[in-house]
């Protein structure tokens, strides 16, 4: 005789381990849950109102330097360390993990104006107010014996940035004239000069490895390219860019960070109009760098704050800023992507997360699934006005409510009386110029 | 004066200069000359010096001695001397072309063509033009150099837009391939340390064995190559095809095996036995040599078997049958059919061999019981003979008992039967498999198939069914089989309202299915009566329609039906929820009961008719009114108790246009209100966002749950990708031209890559890379 007994498949229910949750079969008959737009909005608001609740995004803070920081960077191979320059000359290697200064260098007399480390990462080259430019071991000396540069080159001007080549033994500063130096020899194996008499910036492109990109003083942003013997184009803008940063996956976009307040990319190809114009900060952009993703970068204000950008975006997603932190001077992106650095006046570097609200450290998958869907969530339903006004909603400074409440004063006014120099002048006559146009003065061949 | 002057002028330098080159030609011969003769003479003698001193110095005299006299010749021609200028013959007279190029007239050495050139040359009376300034050079050279960069990083186009619009973008953008590698790829990197491991490694070399790039032996990378796509595309095909057949043949004989009836394994084994007694007959005709293989092998089988002990009634079963043998047929016909098996099997086989003698003499010699047996007898030359034999056979086995004779009589019988049966049940297997992989023509079939298996289960039913076979059948034949008993029930009872339905073929019975809500409506309303007289008929009537769509593996219309009924039931009273939902027969009793209790519990509160109430009433609500704008008293005389007239106040009521339809006009059991509540307005959007073009575009995103309430793990894993994977702890490095882009368009390309360590010098491929583009701009300058 047959006996029928019911018999399942131990898989189907029986957790994988202990820690597991239990396994519940599930019914997705639609029938049976309904209200799913309601129930997935209810969810949406409530994971971004979480999202604010664990929105803490400083992690940080490393202090000893004994004055401003001038300059950070970051080491090519290890997530870990990072290389700090401040105004006394002084030159300091972090750990960030343990939030300890490893080694102390006295590199310059004055400001260490730059500091960039060998794309091995073996070493690291720093310049300062005494016209000199150092190469360093990256490695710490042993007990007892004194820290001596590896490689001194005297320069004849003074040096105000540097930036190495990602894939050669090369390095390009600038000062007077933006130098392509080789390693191994003491002078420049090519020298750009065009017009300009200080450059502020060099950035190489991580990418296109002969490409380079420089700010100078007379509002201009100038191309190169090492392998030809004088420099690309450049393009004048209304007011003088700081810094600038090429996108890592990107090869031809570049982000200047510029005295107007705001930040703008360009595409290399098209100079006469930047792409897009990053507005927010309300005081001039000293510095910005992208992270290593290619899909946003920060930058570093004198009105005390950090701003993150999407790179195809107008308007920041995400403002950091603390009572102490003054004016930013430096900041730099980590090369996870999920660290940012910055580096202010009164001698501090903070990290920040570049996620506010990540959680740190392994998820499980349960977890990661969980983070997952929350934010999908979020994206899904951020049109609707509560979820957006929880998800926008930013405590500022009231210095910096204010002086943003004046910009918009001024550039009403400005807009006010555009148009009515437009209304009382000839049709035509005024044109109506799109806020990008405004900014480039010229495009110099 | 002048004029010959000049000319004479002329004529002298062009002296001077043919001397010269003249000069500049000879001088070399001259030494040659010198010093073979120098060598002569020291050949010749070397006692004395004086003479050797004395040609030494005519020798250095002779060389010297034109040169000496050219100079004088020189300054002789010379009119006057100055002293910054060696020679001042000729000063402030120009220089022409035609002075200098008069010697390529008379010189041969020089080619016509080059002759021709040098005059069109000269007749020409173009300048050359000026050089660009340097400002404007430099801007060409650059606008130059920034179009070649700009070509150069335009490659990145295609890469970038890709990254853009890609759904995932996972970073560190190379990463090594997942899954297993190679071992080879893992073994290139690893070295020998232990004597075993070299050993090995050594044999490996040995066999040429590449265990670094090129991971493929030659004759494998040979093998790889000579299989075109297509080739392999077919072959995957045709391996695929064999092996789902082979899938289906080992299901098959698995559902065979797993049968464990043993009267259908015994009658299969005896089928399978006279199919081959068939297939041997065959052989023989048509290829005797494997016959006779197939005769050895059954002979090497027949001794086996009489070596053993098998089948001769020792065995302990034998033994206790023995016992029971008394007593019981079947004990006895079980022990008479072992022993029966045994004389099969040792029986001899009549080998086909010329020698007929032998072939009697062996048959003579063995019982002859078993030589008289149809089944081996291979000789297909005398059919008479096996026929007669067969028929012998029943008298021999009569011998032995009557009861095995009747026995096998019956068997034979039985054997056909049940066989017939098996296949029939088989074929219910089948029609179960192909309801599960529907195809298009099964599909089709499928109807007229079913209804031939009804037809069989119904005869069946009629009959005796044992409980074995309902054990055989599938579950589905047996819901089969309730179902259409069911229907049997109901045209014996023949209920007047449905016959129709029932007597017409199943395509009308599938329509009506459509229909149904509509049939219902009004059986509803007989329903409640039917209800009070006879309980289980509306559950059969509910049994009917369920079963039709159970059949169907079409959902939609079980599904409208269902709607159609909630209607109903929300506008009827309560007690019609008596009428069941769920389509299981089984179920159905539950639920009633369920629907009784809750009914029990919610005894006074009649919920339903409250909703319906206050649907009414906001319905009401929500149309506008008409408004009323006639003054009493205007053009008629008014006063307490006077009423406006009818025509007066129909001309001044303003109709109000109809609403648009309510939202939830089609849905009985929901309120949807139409006026904008205040509460929920904070929460909606009211602006279409931005890169939306209309507002069901946007409605559609948001209807799609994307959570695990309402998907499987999968589908939300695909719907909550998100678009930027970073690795935890990993340095993202900045893209790499060489993992995009292959070809190498510029020179810059093909320069080494620089090793970590290393301080090469960058100058030199800067220097190859720059010399053609450099050259390229000074022809362009030249032509401008």
């Amino acid at each position: 005789m047959k006996v029928k007994v019911l018999s399942r498949n131990p898989d189907d229910y029986v957790r994988e381990t202990t820690r597991d949750i239990q396994r519940v079969p599930r019914n997705y008959d639609p029938t049976l849950h309904p209200f799913e737009v309601a129930r997935e909005y209810t969810r949406a608001l409530n994971a971004t109102k979480l999202e604010k609740v664990f929105a803490k995004p400083f992690v940080a803070a490393l202090d000893g330097h004994r004055d401003g920081i001038s300059c950070i960077t970051k080491h090519n191979k290890s997530l870990s360390t990072v290389l700090s320059g401040a105004c006394d000359g002084e030159v300091k290697v972090w750990n960030l993990p343990k939030r300890q200064c490893l080694r102390t260098v006295q590199a310059h007399e004055g400001f260490v104006r730059g500091i960039c480390s060998r794309f091995c990462g073996t070493s690291f080259f720093t310049i300062g107010d005494d016209k000199t430019i150092k190469q360093w071991n990256m490695e710490a000396p042993e007990y007892g014996v004194r820290e001596e540069p590896l490689n001194m080159i005297l320069g004849k001007t003074v040096f105000t940035g540097i930036d190495h080549n990602q894939r050669q033994a090369t390095f390009a500063t600038c000062g007077q004239s933006v130098d392509i130096w080789d390693e191994q020899r003491s002078s420049p194996i090519r020298s750009f000069s065009w017009g300009a008499d200080s450059f502020s910036c060099v950035r190489f492109n991580p990418v296109e490895t002969d490409l380079l990109a420089s700010c100078a003083s007379d509002r201009s942003i100038v191309l190169y390219d090492t392998r030809e013997s004088a420099p690309l184009r450049k393009v004048v803008m209304r007011l003088r860019s700081n810094t600038l940063c090429w996108n890592p996956m990107e090869a031809y976009y570049f982000t200047c960070a510029n005295e107007d307040y705001n930040l703008y990319t360009y595409d290399m190809r098209y100079l006469d109009l930047p792409v897009i114009v990053h507005k927010d900060h309300v005081s001039a952009v000293l510095d910005v760098d992208y992270s290593p993703t290619g899909q946003e970068f920060v930058s570093a204000s004198f009105d005390r704050t950090i701003r993150i950008f999407p790179k195809d975006k107008g308007h920041s997603r995400e403002v950091y800023h603390t009572k102490r932190m003054q004016h930013v001077i430096c900041v730099r992106w980590s090369a996870d992507s999920k660290y940012v650095l910055s580096g202010s006046d009164e001698m501090n570097i903070r990290l920040w997360k570049a996620n506010a609200s990540e959680k740190l450290g392994l998820l499980s998958q349960r977890e990661k699934n969980a983070a997952t869907y929350k934010k999908k969530l979020m994206e899904k339903y951020q049109q609707h006005p509560q979820v957006k006004r929880i998800a926008r909603h930013r405590h500022l400074p009231r210095d910096i409510m204010k002086q943003r409440r004046k910009l918009w004063e001024m550039t009403e006014a400005q807009r006010r009386k555009q148009r009515n120099v437009r209304k009382h002048s000839k049709p035509g006559s005024v044109p109506l110029l799109s806020e990008k146009e405004k900014k480039v003065a010229a495009v110099v061949e | 004066m002048a004029k010959s002057r000049s000319l004479k002028k002329t004529s002298s330098k062009d002296v001077k200069l043919s001397s010269v080159m003249s000069a500049v030609g000879d001088d070399e011969d001259d030494l040659s000359i010198d010093e073979q003769a120098i060598s002569a003479s020291e050949d010749e003698e070397g006692n004395d010096d004086e003479r050797k001193h004395k040609k030494l110095l005519e020798a250095i005299s002779a060389m010297g001695g034109r040169k000496r006299k050219k100079q004088n010749e020189r300054s002789e021609a010379s009119v006057e001397v100055s002293e910054f200028f060696v020679n001042a013959e000729g000063t402030g007279d120009k220089v022409n072309l035609s002075d200098l190029l008069k010697t390529m007239d008379n010189s041969s050495a020089a080619s016509s063509n080059t002759k021709k050139q040098l005059k069109n040359l000269q007749n020409t009376k173009q300048t050359l033009e000026l050089p660009l300034n340097k400002q404007q050079a430099e801007k060409i050279q650059r606008a130059i150099a920034y179009e070649k960069t700009a070509k150069e990083v335009s490659s990145w186009d295609d890469i970038i837009k890709q990254n853009r619009k890609a759904e995932q973008i996972v970073f560190p953008l190379k990463h090594e391939p997942s899954g297993p590698k190679r071992v080879e790829e893992v073994v290139a990197r690893w070295k020998f340390q232990t004597p075993l491991e070299q050993e090995i490694f050594s044999v490996l070399h040995r066999n040429r064995q590449p265990t670094n790039d090129p991971v493929l032996t030659p004759a494998e990378d040979a093998s790889l190559k000579a299989m075109s796509l297509e080739e392999a595309k077919i072959r995957r095909a045709e391996l695929q095809k064999a092996r789902v057949l082979q899938s289906y043949f080992e299901a098959k004989a698995k559902r065979e095996k797993a049968i464990k009836s043993k009267t259908y394994h015994k009658f299969k084994k005896k089928d399978s036995r006279k199919c081959f007694v068939k297939d041997f007959e065959e052989m023989v005709k048509t290829n005797p040599e494997e016959a006779l293989d197939e005769l050895k092998k059954i002979e090497l089988a027949r001794m086996k078997e009489r070596m053993s002990l098998k089948h001769q009634n020792s065995g302990k079963w034998a033994k206790s049958k023995a016992i029971m043998a008394k007593y019981d047929d079947s004990a006895r016909k079980a022990m008479q059919e072992q022993l029966q098996m045994n004389k099969d099997l040792t029986r001899k086989i009549a080998v086909p061999s010329d020698d007929e003698h032998e072939n009697i003499e062996d048959a003579s010699e063995t019982v002859p019981d078993f030589a008289n047996d149809p089944e081996p007898v291979t000789d297909a030359v005398n059919p008479w003979m096996r026929g007669q034999l067969t028929h012998e056979k029943p008298k021999v086995s009569r011998v032995t008992t009557e009861d095995v004779q009747t026995a096998q009589e019956e068997n034979e019988n039985e054997e056909e039967e049940l066989l017939g049966e098996f296949e029939k049940k088989r074929k219910l297997w089948q029609a179960d498999e192909e309801d599960l992989i529907p195809t298009e023509e099964e599909s089709k079939r499928e109807e007229p198939a079913s209804e031939v298996v009804e037809e069989d289960v119904l005869d069946k039913e009629e009959d005796v069914v044992s409980d074995e076979e309902a054990e055989d059948i599938s579950e589905f034949s047996s819901l089969f089989r309730l179902m259409s008993s069911k229907k049997t029930i109901q045209k014996k009872k023949g209920p007047s309202q449905t016959q129709e339905g029932l007597n017409a073929p199943r395509r009308d019975d599938e329509e009506e299915l459509l229909n149904e809500g509509e049939i219902r409506v009004r059986n509803l309303e007989d329903l409640e009566v039917l209800d009070e007289v006879v309980e289980p008929q509306p559950i059969r009537k509910q049994s009917l329609p369920e079963t039709a769509v159970e059949k169907d593996t079409s959902e939609p219309p079980n599904k409208k039906k269902r709607e159609i009924s909630l209607q109903e039931v929300l506008t009827k009273e309560a007690t019609v929820v008596k009428v069941p939902f769920l389509p299981t027969v089984v179920e159905e009793e539950e639920h009633g009961e369920q629907i009784s209790l809750i009914k029990e519990a919610f005894a006074g509160d009649d919920v339903i008719s409250d909703f319906i109430k206050d649907k009414k009433k906001q319905e009401a609500d929500a149309m506008p009114k008409e408004v009323d704008l006639t003054l009493p008293g205007w053009g008629d005389w008014g006063g307490v108790g006077l009423q406006p007239s009818h025509k007066k106040r129909k001309r001044f009521t303003i109709k109000p246009t109809p609403p648009p339809p309510r939202q939830d006009r089609k849905l009985p059991d929901v309120i949807i209100p139409e006026k904008r509540s205040v509460l929920t307005a904070s929460h909606q959007v009211i602006q279409l966002p931005f890169f939306f073009e209309n507002v069901e575009q946007f409605e559609s995103t948001i209807r799609t749950p994307i959570g695990q309430t309402w998907n499987t793990p999968s589908v939300v894993r695909k719907l909550t990708k998100p678009k930027v994977i970073t690795k935890l702890g990993t340095i993202i490095e900045p893209i790499v031209k060489e993992d995009f882009i292959h070809k190498t368009t510029t020179p810059a390309g093909e320069r080494p890559e620089i090793t970590l360590g290393g301080n090469e010098c960058s100058g030199d491929p800067e220097l190859s890379s720059k010399k053609p583009l450099r050259r390229s701009r000074k022809r362009k300058n030249n032509t401008n």
